[in-house]
């Protein structure tokens, strides 16, 4: 049983890495079409914020192709919601940009976000089967760590996709898969094995889990970040040089201060998540080893990365650090997430042997 | 900014605004409250203890403090520590004698209690007192307030609308009224000359929340001194089929807290009857520990009847509040040394210590009894022995599938008398000459169990006669845990109410036109990520005529 569990989820994985491959093309191709179609909101001023729903007449949308990209897979009463997140995109258009382009800029984000849930799906069977494979959580070693971390960084997507039409983070989320998927696949893959003694315990699914979903959100945050920054330079930019054309994919999604909007509910979400993954760890620290907290490397960097969130949640009410200062406040506080599970993995000794290789 | 007064809270409301939105209610922009930079030239005394005080209390203070702490938290991740792995410290000592002593000094072997570690967060200690406090202060008063009045330019706002009815004001506002009472929000009406304002505010929880959570941080903090101040913490190893019994001199190792009194210490005893460990055989994890657990037979007080316990590693024993964990295990190779005279010097288990995960273990057999000289030996335990190529024995799985013991001998004066304390697991040399074979190389005794090998010049014999197994024990007591327990709930919820809480003013102005009256429906969110355009038009739906419905 153990051994058909464990092809099923070899097979799985390497699928998965295939079909997001195949959702980033797609996503690539959507930004290259994107360069050539001019940005519904050129006459939308930048620095102008917000537009209210009040001005926009949901019914008569005079440019689809400013909603594609801000779209989700249409569902009843999502336009009041965009309107509202992304409202500015969708500013009064004053040239129609054309329209076939328009057509195959959004079947490419299409059938990239299609083959996205395709992609989650057989990822989402691939890490099931490990966990059935070795009767445990699949959080054992560093392929484990990744599978599982792109699986919940990609649901994270496909969920805020639907809550909050984010589709125009999939280029950046399926690159991200790709590549931790393909390190996965070719470098980090280890047969399954069973969990050392200390590791038996339901503390470790609760711990785990919250730790493993925190950290697919911190990823989508991270990435809506830097989308955020790119985004905020080419406003800056264009406010400098009005008369500098906005084309490309930049002036197609969302509006900086939509996106750092989008950036800041993911991490208000994963943060308190992350808070109590660590203190569960720090409760089954109690039972496995007798003490709370050790300062154990692992301990010390979920501890790290916590202060630097809780940096970033203060940075955003500090005059003076909002927008893009508290963006890379954000991403200061991803690589310490990153380190704690490549850097401690590698080269770190201490408590939590299970953090091999 | 932390905001010590009631200008400031609004303040940091209006900081937080996204940029290029109006400021909030107060009509202040967030710059010209920024306080000044330096101090003033000429500060009395007490003004400056204040401007400190207000400097030390600001948001970006706490800001940089909290980066301070990340920061001065790395090296303890990447230097050995003290408290964590002692003998890796020697390592490293040994390793880098130029560095060491240089560390030693900055406290990088015991970061987390070291000066500077520990100012940064009594700094952030102070800092967060000195913040939550006027905070309290003011969120308690404006709990009492009625919502603040509409700003004067309610169209400047970005969730805005507009439009005119044909009702007449009284009418309207009473509509206005039932529609945004309820829904945990709050209302005042301001009436005026020719013009009625209802204001609604909801949301309060979220600074609630805020303040739970950062009360509950000092909880958390204060909690785990205190269980740092009156518990201890102590390790034992326990051969298996031997007692322990909770007193001073039983531990190898004892730190109690600042304030523990050894008078604190249950009389618990208990004995290991049994050791059970398996390991995984094959496969790429072989050698991995599966599953390991130890029978005990305890007694809660000398006289009281025993029972059974199955100590694991995730299942401790709890007597009195001290906890006992299993954290750990080893073998003890049972040897019987008989002297130069025939007399039987020494017999039982040794502790050998583990030096990797194959088991591997060093130990010292100590013969203070032997006569004419006393002896010693020292060597390694291999519970799988096998022989490299090079002809090394090592282990091959940490299972005692061949127990292999392999010895050098040493007579002489093991320096027991001076009176010094001695560690068990080290050989004092200085007073003792190797046994040496024929050929003048100390003689290396290679022992399986059963066998036995005579020492040279007739120092007697050494036999191996089997292989027990230890466990490595950790017995602590944490005092009042609950407390660092509760803070820590106290902190989630908090945590919870001040992210996901979002306080909302919604303002209708009503105002009389040529018998007409005119609506202005305005929201302003006090934190982002809301959606108060949506709000608006919720609301605007509700009361616009029918005619008028987009
Ligand atoms: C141990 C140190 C601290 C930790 C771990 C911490 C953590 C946090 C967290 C996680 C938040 C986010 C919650 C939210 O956005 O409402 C927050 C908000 C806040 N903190 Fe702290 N904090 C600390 C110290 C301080 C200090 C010293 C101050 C005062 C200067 C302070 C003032 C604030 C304020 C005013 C907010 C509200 C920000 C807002 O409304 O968005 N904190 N803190």
């Amino acid at each position: 049983m153990t051994e058909t569990f464990a092809h099923l989820s070899n097979n799985a994985v390497i699928s998965a890495t295939v079909v997001f491959v195949l959702a980033m093309v797609a996503h690539m191709l959507e930004w290259a079409a994107a360069r050539q179609v001019r940005s519904a909101d050129r006459d939308v001023a930048v620095d102008r914020v917000m537009v209210g729903a009040s001005e926009v007449e949901p019914g008569a949308i005079p440019d689809r192709a400013a909603w594609t990209l801000t779209e989700g897979h249409g569902r009843g009463g999502a336009v009041d919601r965009r309107l509202g997140d992304g409202g500015d995109v969708v500013g009064t258009a004053s040239d129609e940009p054309d329209d076939d382009e328009l057509e195959r800029t959004d079947r490419f984000g299409r059938i990239g976000f299609a083959l996205t849930v395709l992609g989650v799906l057989l990822l989402a069977v691939g890490v099931a089967c490990r966990g059935l494979a070795a009767h445990r959580v699949p959080w054992a070693s560093m392929y484990e760590f990744s599978i599982t971390g792109c699986l919940t960084a990609s649901a994270a997507y496909l969920f805020l996709v639907r809550r909050y039409s984010v589709r125009w983070l999939g280029l950046f989320v399926t690159a991200f898969v790709v590549v931790v998927l393909a390190i996965a696949d070719l470098v980090l893959y280890r047969p399954v094995e069973p969990l050392v003694p200390a590791l038996h315990s339901y503390w470790l699914y609760i711990h785990v889990s919250a730790a493993a979903i925190a950290g697919g959100a911190y990823t989508v945050g991270a990435l809506a970040s830097v989308l955020f920054l790119l985004r905020s330079r080419a406003e800056t930019r264009a406010a400098a040089d009005p008369e500098q054309p906005r084309t490309g994919f930049l002036w197609r999604v969302p509006s900086a201060q939509a996106i750092d909007r989008v950036a800041y509910r993911v991490h208000a979400f994963a943060f308190p998540l992350w808070t109590f993954a660590v203190l569960c760890g720090a409760i089954w620290a109690q039972y496995a080893w007798g003490r709370f907290w050790g300062w154990d490397p692992k301990e010390v960097w979920a501890f790290i990365t916590w202060v630097a969130y809780a940096a970033y949640l203060h940075a955003r009410a500090t005059v003076g650090w909002q927008g893009k200062a508290a963006a890379y406040v954000a991403l200061l506080g991803y690589s310490t997430f990153l380190f704690n599970f490549i850097g401690i993995n590698l080269f770190g000794s201490g408590l939590h042997t299970y953090a091999g290789v | 900014m932390c905001p010590p007064s009631e200008s400031t809270v609004t303040d940091s409301a209006a900081a937080r605004q996204p940029v290029g939105e109006p400021p909030g209610d107060s009509g202040r922009s967030g710059k010209q409250q920024r306080p000044a930079k330096g101090p003033a030239p000429a500060l009395a005394p007490l003004e400056f203890a204040r401007w400190a005080w207000r400097q030390l209390t600001s948001m970006r203070t706490a800001l940089i403090l909290l980066f301070l702490l990340a920061v001065a938290a790395i090296p303890g991740s990447l230097i050995p520590q003290t408290r964590v792995d002692p003998s890796a410290v020697l390592t490293f000592e040994q390793q880098h004698p130029t560095l060491a002593p240089v560390f030693d000094r900055l406290g990088m072997f015991g970061v987390y209690s070291s000066i500077w570690f520990s100012a940064i967060y009594l700094l952030l200690m102070a800092s967060l007192l000195g913040c939550i406090v006027p905070r309290l202060r003011v969120y308690l008063r404006n709990v009492r307030q009625r919502p603040p009045k509409a700003p004067r330019h309610l169209s400047r706002l970005s969730a805005y609308e507009t439009w005119e009815t044909s009702a007449s004001r009284t009418v309207e506002a009473e509509r206005v009224e039932r529609l945004l009472s309820g829904q945990r929000r709050r209302i005042a009406i301001y009436p005026g000359d020719g013009e009625t304002v209802v204001s609604a505010e909801k949301g309060y929880l979220r600074e609630a929340g805020n303040l739970l959570f950062h009360c509950a941080v000092v909880v958390v903090l204060v909690g785990v001194a205190f269980t740092g101040l009156f518990g201890f913490k102590g390790g034992v190893a326990v051969i298996t089929g031997q007692g322990f019994s909770d007193t001073l001199t039983q531990f190898d190792d004892f730190t109690p807290g600042a304030r523990f009194s050894a008078d604190n210490l249950p009389p618990f005893s208990f004995r290991v009857q049994d050791f059970h460990v398996a390991y995984q055989r094959g496969g790429q994890a072989a050698g991995m520990p599966l599953t390991f657990s130890a029978d005990l037979l305890v007694r809660d007080q000398p006289d009281s009847s025993p029972y059974r316990y199955d100590l694991s590693v995730n299942h401790p024993l709890n007597v009195d509040g001290v906890s006992v964990f299993l954290v750990g295990h080893g073998y003890a190779p049972v040897v019987t040394v008989r002297d130069g005279t025939g007399h039987v010097a020494f017999s039982g288990p040794v502790i050998f210590l583990p030096q990797d995960g194959t088991f591997t273990s060093f130990g010292v057999v100590k013969v203070p009894d032997a006569s004419p000289a006393q002896l010693g030996f020292q060597g390694y335990f291999f519970p799988t022995g096998a022989l490299s190529s090079s002809g090394r024995p090592y282990s091959a799985f940490p299972g005692p599938d061949n127990p292999v013991l392999t010895l050098v001998g040493y007579r002489g004066d093991l320096g027991l008398d001076t009176g010094l304390a001695q560690s068990v697991y080290v050989l004092d040399k200085s007073g003792m000459t190797p046994l040496r074979s024929s050929s003048g190389q100390p003689k290396a005794l290679l022992l399986r169990v059963g066998q036995t090998q005579q020492l040279p010049d007739g120092a007697g014999s050494i036999r191996f006669d089997g292989v027990q197994t230890f466990v490595k024990l950790q017995v602590n007591k944490q005092p009042a845990k609950i407390v660092p327990l509760v803070g820590v709930l106290a902190a989630i919820v908090g945590l919870l109410g001040s992210l996901f809480v979002r306080p909302r003013r919604t303002w209708v102005r009503l105002r009389d036109r040529d018998g007409r009256t005119v609506v202005e429906v305005a929201a302003l969110d006090r934190v982002t990520g809301g959606d108060p355009a949506a709000h608006v038009a919720e609301v605007s739906k509700a009361l616009r005529p029918k005619e008028q419905q987009r």
